[in-house]
């Protein structure tokens, strides 16, 4: 399977991204934010940093790059998006996911590893996972404050488009195992098709024993499948 | 043609900064304090002479930009 890994100036989880397809045996490509072609993919990933600085809202700019034009096209054609952190933000401000990320509740940069729960694993992202299983991720972010609607919420949690929710280590879903705020605890969101994936969290980060731990595997080699 | 465009957070949307800004005037002893929110300003230059029209490239902007409507709510006055 093919993969693009979009890289922007100040992305910086775009090797960790490439690192864990390889490893997965996804032909990856490194694509610069200024190409206006994208290489064949069966997947696009938007790593997780920084883009332009962050003006105006995080995501904002980068997400009228000329790369985002093509991603845009490629993703209403069915083709599976994933964006990771900074790469939410972005999917966010293109209009492919809806809602906004807000400044933590507490306006701190938070970087530390949170337990999440995997709630639906009827989508191409999640179908390895055992549903309600309880993964442990690494976030690191300053607006990961997921805030939507009252309709689109209602949406999300009726249409099974939350694929991941903030938990204690056993799986509690309440205020205290809420890192950042985030509206019923959303850690990650699809699109009503299923084929773009937002998420705060970083599955690259957790792909091997040596460094931390494997519960990001099974997000990637779910696409493979 | 110059306009002034204010971006406010919607009324049910958390406002931490301004929460903390709120409590650092109220710790400074302005007691008569009773909210505040924080927003974005900009000053947008538009070369046309027609308002009606000038303005609706300002508002084209919030749109498409400037605002994410989810979350925040505009006014533009021309200045």
């Amino acid at each position: 399977m093919n993969s693009s890994v979009i890289v922007f100036p100040g992305s910086n989880c775009d090797r960790d991204v490439a690192d864990a397809l390889t490893k997965l045996q996804f032909k990856n490509k490194m694509v610069w934010h200024k190409d206006s072609e994208l290489p064949k993919s069966d997947l696009i990933v938007i790593p997780g940093g920084f883009s332009y600085g962050d003006y105006l809202r995080s995501g904002a700019i980068a997400a009228k790059s000329n790369i985002l034009k093509e991603i845009i096209k490629a993703a209403n054609s069915g083709c599976p998006v994933l964006g990771i952190c900074n790469g939410f933000q972005i999917l966010i401000e293109t209009g492919l996911l809806k809602g906004a990320l807000l400044r933590n509740k507490n306006l701190k940069f938070i970087s530390k590893d949170v337990y999440l729960k995997v709630l639906g694993n009827e989508n191409k992202f999640c179908k390895n996972f055992k549903k309600g299983k309880v993964i442990k991720l690494n976030i690191a972010h300053n607006e990961g404050n997921f805030f939507t609607n009252s309709d689109h919420l209602k949406e999300l949690e009726d249409k099974d488009l939350i694929p991941f929710k903030y938990c204690d280590k056993n799986g509690t879903i309440n205020e205290s195992s809420n890192p950042n705020g985030s509206l019923n605890n959303i850690a990650g969101i699809l699109n009503e098709k299923k084929n773009i994936l937002g998420m705060m969290p970083h599955p690259e980060r957790m792909i091997d024993n040596l460094i931390s731990n494997t519960d990001g595997v099974e997000l990637f080699s779910s696409i493979l499948n | 043609m110059k306009f002034a465009i204010t971006i406010t957070l919607k009324k049910d949307v958390l406002d931490p900064q301004g929460k903390v800004v709120k409590q650092t005037l109220q710790g400074m002893g302005m007691n008569s304090l009773q909210n505040v929110r924080q927003g974005k300003y900009f000053e947008i230059e538009i070369n046309e002479k027609d308002e009606f029209k000038a303005n609706n490239i300002v508002k084209e902007m919030c749109d498409k930009l400037l605002a994410n409507l989810i979350i925040e709510d505009y006014k533009i006055n021309k200045i």
